[in-house]
């Protein structure tokens, strides 16, 4: 996402009231509607109507007869989905799982997207062009193609990488149960870490560049510049950055699906999404699907809400 | 003049170089394996080619079941810029009318449009799957073209840059010449809007062009399928058959080396929708 998020400023309000309005009375408003329609009635198609749906669906379930004889039934389940996802020790290790990944995974991505946005703003730099493509590349491969990828330079037989380490001499099973969640890990950083550099390097640049000649007038090394004055300005692309990680990390799908078939250490309910999947292809139970979808979407929207909540109160807002 | 290199920049270049050979060996790997046969795939070193045989394989590539590769590639393309456009138009009208007109229950509706943009595709894609099995069509192009003509985060961002860049003077002094609210938006709005449609575009392109979850719920006919839903089913055969490995290793080079040139080539207009977005941060 480029921007950083924020609500109308007061300024929009105030011209709305000041002025422009009460000149054309009678004018039609019909065009208004005509703006702003389009979009909503697919929103709510496509958006709105599928969470409905499926929260909807998560409180039914089908009950077979004792013995299988008759078409089952559909009867309303009150909460005994959610129930069952929530005591399930398979979903509940799931949601374990992504947030350990979480964990790991957002600092990791923040603290290079940081340190690369900072190496390539700095007056030490050359060649920033090419590095920033070679940098920003990976965000147009697809998470599938990606995941393909970096499977392949997982796997012994055919990496190179892992020949180079056992030269060396150096750990490289990848795809052990050991490491295999930090192998996923590299995946997500290869692929985003230079998109959110982007995004920090636009707040970089916006930052006056008065400020640094003060601060080297008063003799601050470009290390102290970096670290007293530009992270903290930065700090709403910062934030900005780590949302969108944190709920891209909860998501986790396409790479363990991609890896599975190279690994016994991914399961078919690896992460929730793949749980949801599961459950509701393999197992055809899509009224638990629906629930363990509801859950997803909950915690996703709770720990992102509660994240910028956090940082908000801290300081100024960000968002 | 001679500059003199200073042991800081040995520094910062080595560390951008490093960076650099991490984030390109697998796009080296992947153009190196793309030209090798599936034994040598296997038998030799993953960044030399003994034995070049692209022609072969891309020959193999697009060959296999009809052209299927090629229907893939298209099929990708219409997903990603029929519903991206649409996304973008629908984007440009709402976000421009919150932005310029006000009208009751104007910022309930932006509340929630910022909702949506905190909602990941991923979590819409198995409750859009049972909405569309509910209404009967699923396993059709629309399935997997109509979710992708929405975007909330396109009208944030064409709401936000409507309300920075359009003068309310402009558009009153088009009023004032008699011009209609339509040939306004289409005339002139848009056109300041640009920038920021660009980059809703751009977004939207990649993100509907490298969903995965959504197309591989809905779609069972192999001739509909986008090129990441048909990399991966080709993956998934390799157990069976092991000639898939150079198709699916080709045809992985082809479709990234495709998006990595439409990337390098979209640059400025990226650099531009990054700044805009942030016009007041």
């Amino acid at each position: 996402m480029a921007g950083v998020l924020q609500r109308e400023t007061p300024k929009a309000g105030a011209e709305a009231v000041g002025h422009a309005r009460p000149r054309h009375p009678r004018r039609s408003r019909s065009h208004v509607a005509v703006f702003v329609a389009p979009f909503f009635v697919v929103f709510a198609l496509f958006f709105l109507a599928p969470i409905g749906y499926a929260v909807y669906q998560s409180f039914f379930k089908l009950t077979s007869s004792g013995l299988g004889l008759t078409e089952p039934t559909l009867d309303f389940a009150g909460l005994d989905n959610y129930t069952a996802a929530l005591t399930s020790p398979a979903f509940l290790g799931s949601i374990g799982r992504v947030l350990l990944f979480s964990l790991i995974e957002v600092p990791v991505m923040v603290v290079c997207a940081l340190t690369l946005a900072l190496l390539l703003d700095s007056a030490r730099a050359r060649f920033r062009a090419f590095f920033r493509v070679s940098f920003f590349l990976p965000y147009g491969v697809p998470g599938v193609i990606a995941s393909l990828l970096w499977g392949f330079l997982y796997v012994p037989q055919t990496s190179p990488l892992v020949d180079a380490l056992a030269l060396v001499g150096l750990p490289h099973d990848f795809l052990g149960p050991g490491t295999i969640l930090l192998a996923i890990a590299n995946i997500s950083t290869w692929q985003f870490a230079g998109y959110n550099m982007l995004v920090l390097i636009a707040g970089l640049q916006a930052i006056p560049q008065e400020l640094y000649e003060a601060a080297r007038v008063d003799g601050a090394t470009e290390i102290r510049i970096a670290w007293h004055v530009k992270i903290p300005l930065v700090r709403a692309p910062l934030v900005l950055i780590t949302v969108f990680t944190l709920i891209g990390t909860l998501q986790l799908f396409v790479e363990p699906l991609v890896l599975k078939p190279l690994t016994t250490a991914i399961s078919s309910d690896y992460t929730p999404n793949l749980a949801a999947y599961n459950q509701a292809f393999a197992q055809s139970n899509i009224h638990l699907a629906s629930a363990e979808a509801t859950l997803i979407a909950i915690m996703s929207f709770v720990i992102s809400f509660g994240f910028l909540r956090l940082v908000n109160r801290k300081g100024k807002r960000a968002w | 003049m001679v500059r003199r290199i200073r042991p800081a920049t040995v520094v910062v270049m080595a560390l951008l170089g490093a960076a650099a050979v991490y984030f390109l060996l697998p796009v080296v790997w992947v153009l190196v394996a793309a030209t090798k046969s599936s034994a040598d795939l296997f038998g030799t070193f993953g960044l030399w080619s003994p034995e070049p045989q692209l022609g072969t394989n891309l020959g193999r590539l697009f060959g296999t079941g009809d052209g299927l590769f090629g229907r893939w590639i298209v099929n990708s393309f219409l997903y990603a810029g029929i519903g991206a456009l649409a996304a973008t138009l629908l984007s440009a009208g709402a976000g421009y009318a919150m932005a310029k007109y006000p009208f009751r229950g104007r910022e309930a509706l932006f509340n929630l449009v910022l909702a949506g943009v905190l909602v990941p595709s991923t979590v819409l894609a198995l409750p859009t799957y049972l909405i569309f099995s509910e209404v009967g069509i699923t396993g059709t192009f629309w399935s997997v073209l109509l979710p992708g003509i929405v975007s909330p985060f396109g009208v944030y961002l064409a709401r936000i840059h409507a309300t920075a860049a359009i003068p309310d003077a402009l558009l009153e002094s088009a009023r004032l010449d008699g011009a209609g609210e339509y040939r306004i938006f289409f005339g002139i709005a848009m056109k300041i809007m640009s920038p920021a449609l660009v980059t809703i575009f751009l977004f939207q392109f990649i993100g509907v062009w490298n969903n995965y979850f959504l197309p591989l719920v809905m779609l069972s006919d192999q001739r509909l399928y986008p090129v990441t839903l048909g990399l991966a089913q080709w993956n998934s055969q390799t157990f069976r058959d092991p000639a898939f490995y150079e198709l699916t290793v080709t045809g992985a080079a082809v479709s990234a080396l495709l998006l990595v040139l439409t990337m390098a080539s979209l640059q400025r207009f990226w650099r531009a929708g990054l700044t805009a977005g942030s016009v007041k941060g």
